[in-house]
């Protein structure tokens, strides 16, 4: 099928390596992949601070840009949470009927990548190589909003060589909550300095998520430690075979 | 003092600052909540219908908040009927003068009070001591609270934050009880004989109310302890306060949060003291009743359709058991005697949003939803946190930050502009970037690097390389795992509750 990517810009500017990552992994599998380049970001980081109006704005670029897609994946259960769980809401709290209207015609089209794998396409191995002990990290968005449960599980435990090892405390944020870590940064510190205690106990070399902003966000907390554990998004898992290493 | 009413002193991160900096009481916190939080998931799972009582549980008090006033007309006229008093209070002052005069007609220097958060959200402690009446807290945790001069942390747990060794230090001092250990039955047993004592010589008992039957004018509080329960029957008169929205229609609505609330609070089938009283009987309990009807900013809460779903809260407390930042920063952070996540959502609304200190309130999240999951009549408290983030903002004059932000959308909002931003943050951050990372930030972001360090702009884009790859045409299928087509298009999507 035609599938048009959702980057994201947190991706696009920071994390080209996933979006590469995913357009490999899709194409692998056979679909085609379009990059529509009028997108630029969801939105969520102005709704989320309490600039609704300024969001309005990113919600209907989106709505524009993807209007016609089959199929919107995007690598970050956080964007498509805000797309499917807040576009409704964004639209209601304007009173822009209009917007509702098309955004309710869109966003069972927007698809956060794993639970596009398993849930809509149906495939659980997507032929990947990772020989590296792994803990995943359940970010909160994918857990609690898209529900996508254990679609991403189901993915590392078909991908070669790959060990999967449980994270303790899996369901606890890891404290970045966008603005919310710069805005409390010392509470959202002490959120990050347990979940970092965690990974370091499963002895994994990596943390694996579907999320680059949580990612970042505990990376950036390994990183200071100079733990020597690094963060990779699923995606970059998925995508790597033994002739291509992606992360 | 353990009445500390609802006014924050300082914005959450200051305060957070402070209560982030005791060891002890996050030791304390985190023991509790985890304990609690997995009590409570083996006691919803009993229930094969929680999620229907869930449903019930917010339609019953969503159609309570559309008829309001006609219930507590009703409820008012049944309680009359049966020899009680009602009196209806607009602020926290009027309620505390009510009570205090009530008080006063029959010359009572000390009341006893039953656990009641919504006399401490009108600081009605405080208030009765400037009267010269001594209110005397009979719920175990409420008293260790009161004689530690601390504030209450929690809404079930009041001492949550206090451990056992302490206690015993407390009990010393205070009731000049001698301790020799620190088990939880020698502490109790040091309180129960000060309490019975208070229990037999006192007059006056205030309480408050889980729930109030409109149609038979019954008054409903849950508690464990029994203290509650002597409180109810044993003094001669009882002033019960009651904020607006504990009203149930029938005695039917009562069985459905019976079983919601004990499994949420305390993560118990049923709670061990369950008092219901209606009006007065002669020669049985009190003799004189009155029940005190508070808005204290209620009806601006009810009156907008978003924010209404609040005052579903029954104030069972599991928002506050499964919300991260409740276990870091603790109750004190919160400013209020509503604390965790329904603390940040009830608070600011409590003060018609106009109180700056309250206002950091909705921004004391992460935004991850546990709140939501775990509540008992389903306030989609993330929903009225973006909401109330949104009004806030809305009505204050422009800051930095939003010129910022503003700024932000109108870049986002056209690619090129997008691009051009990131061209110039990866030219511009050159002097920060050490092997890849950048370890400090300046101004408003300097709280996350910290910390943290943050991955420096890479040397390209995604867009710049997706432009820069090969024509379809040129590529073919590389790999070999099979495509499949999926099913229908719509996913399977399920509710959006646990
Ligand atoms: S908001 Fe919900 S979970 Fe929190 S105290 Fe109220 S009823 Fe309980």
């Amino acid at each position: 099928m035609t599938i048009d990517l959702f980057i994201t810009c947190l991706n696009d500017a920071l994390f080209p390596r996933t979006g590469e990552a995913t357009v490999k992994l899709l194409e692998r599998l056979g679909h085609e992949v379009r990059f529509n380049e009028r997108q630029t970001c969801c939105g969520q980081m102005h709704f989320n601070s309490g600039y609704q109006d300024d969001a309005l704005r990113l919600v209907r670029h989106f709505v524009e840009t993807f209007r016609d897609a089959e199929a919107v994946v995007a690598p970050s259960g956080s964007c498509v949470g805000m797309v499917r769980d807040l576009y409704p809401r964004a639209a209601e709290w304007a009173g822009d009927e209009e917007l509702l209207a098309e955004v309710n015609a869109l966003t069972p089209r927007v698809f956060e990548l794993s639970e596009f794998l398993v849930r809509y396409l149906g495939v659980e191995d997507v032929g990947a190589y990772y020989p590296h002990r792994v803990t995943y990290h359940q970010t909160c968005h994918a857990m609690r909003v898209l529900r996508v449960g254990d679609a991403p599980l189901r993915l590392l435990k078909n991908v070669r060589g790959l060990r999967l090892v449980e994270l303790p405390a899996v369901e606890q944020c890891c404290g970045f909550g966008g603005t919310f870590s710069v805005k409390n940064p010392e509470t959202s510190t002490a959120m990050l300095a347990d979940k970092v205690q965690n990974v370091l106990s499963t002895k994994a070399e990596a943390c694996t998520a579907g999320d680059n902003s949580c990612l970042m966000h505990i990376g950036g907390g390994l990183s200071r430690l100079q733990a020597g554990t690094r963060t990779v998004h699923l995606a970059e898992i998925l995508a790597s075979t033994e002739g291509e290493v992606f992360a | 003092m353990s009445a500390g009413g609802i006014v924050p002193q300082r914005t959450f991160q200051e305060a957070a600052r402070a209560t982030l900096a005791n060891a002890q009481m996050r030791r304390n916190l985190q023991h509790a909540t985890t304990t609690i939080r997995e009590k409570r998931l083996r006691a919803v799972a009993e229930l094969p219908d929680w999620e229907d009582l869930r449903i019930q549980g917010a339609a019953i008090k969503d159609h309570v908040m559309a008829n309001l006033g006609d219930y507590l007309l009703d409820l008012e006229a049944a309680v009359k009927a049966r020899g009680g008093h009602v009196h209806w209070a607009r602020d926290a002052l009027e309620a505390r003068e009510i009570v205090a005069g009530i008080a006063s007609s029959h010359g009572a220097r000390e009341v006893i009070k039953v656990k009641s958060i919504t006399t401490d959200e009108i600081e009605l402690n405080g208030g009765l001591a400037e009267r010269g009446i001594h209110a005397i807290e009979t719920d175990l945790a409420e008293l260790i609270v009161q004689l530690s001069e601390d504030l209450p942390s929690h809404i079930l747990v009041p001492a949550i934050h206090r451990n056992r060794a302490e206690i015993r230090d407390l009990f010393r001092r205070k009731l000049g009880a001698e301790l020799l250990t620190d088990e939880p039955k020698q502490l109790a047993e040091a309180a129960r004989l000060y309490l019975r004592e208070k229990f037999l010589t006192t007059k006056v008992a205030v309480s408050g109310a889980n729930f109030a039957v409109a149609e038979t004018g019954t008054i409903c509080v849950v508690e464990s302890e029994g203290n509650g329960r002597m409180c109810v029957t044993l003094p001669e008169v009882l002033v019960s306060v009651m904020g607006i929205e504990k009203v149930l229609p029938t005695w039917q609505d009562m069985a459905v949060y019976l079983q919601l609330l004990p499994r949420s609070s305390t993560a118990e089938r049923m709670n061990p003291y369950t008092s219901f009283w209606s009006g007065v009987t002669p020669g049985d309990g009190p003799q004189e009743f009155h029940l005190i009807l508070l808005d204290n900013g209620r009806t601006d809460v009810l009156a907008d359709e978003v924010g209404r779903q609040t005052l579903r809260c029954i104030r069972c407390s599991a928002c506050l058991n499964v919300c991260p930042v409740y276990e870091r920063a603790g109750g004190h952070a919160y400013g209020s005697v509503y604390p965790g996540p329904i603390g940040a959502i009830l608070t600011p609304q409590l003060l018609h949003l106009e109180n700056k200190n309250a206002n950091t309130l909705p921004w004391a999240s992460s935004l991850c939803g546990a709140c939501y999951d775990a509540c008992p009549v389903k306030i989609n408290i993330p929903e009225v946190l973006l909401y109330l983030r949104g009004k806030i903002t809305e009505d204050r004059p422009l800051s930095a930050e939003d010129t910022l932000f503003k700024t932000a959308a109108w870049v986002m909002s056209e690619p090129h502009r997008f691009e051009g931003a990131i061209k110039l943050a990866r030219t511009g951050q050159g002097p920060l970037v050490k092997q890849g990372a950048i370890h400090a930030l300046p101004g408003m972001l300097g709280g996350w690097t910290d910390t943290r360090d943050l991955p420096a702009f890479p040397p390209q884009t995604f867009r710049e390389w997706w432009r820069g790859r090969p024509a379809p045409a040129m590529r073919g299928t590389e790999g070999n795992a099979q495509a499949s087509e999926g099913q229908p298009l719509a996913p399977q999507r399920e509710e959006r509750s646990i």
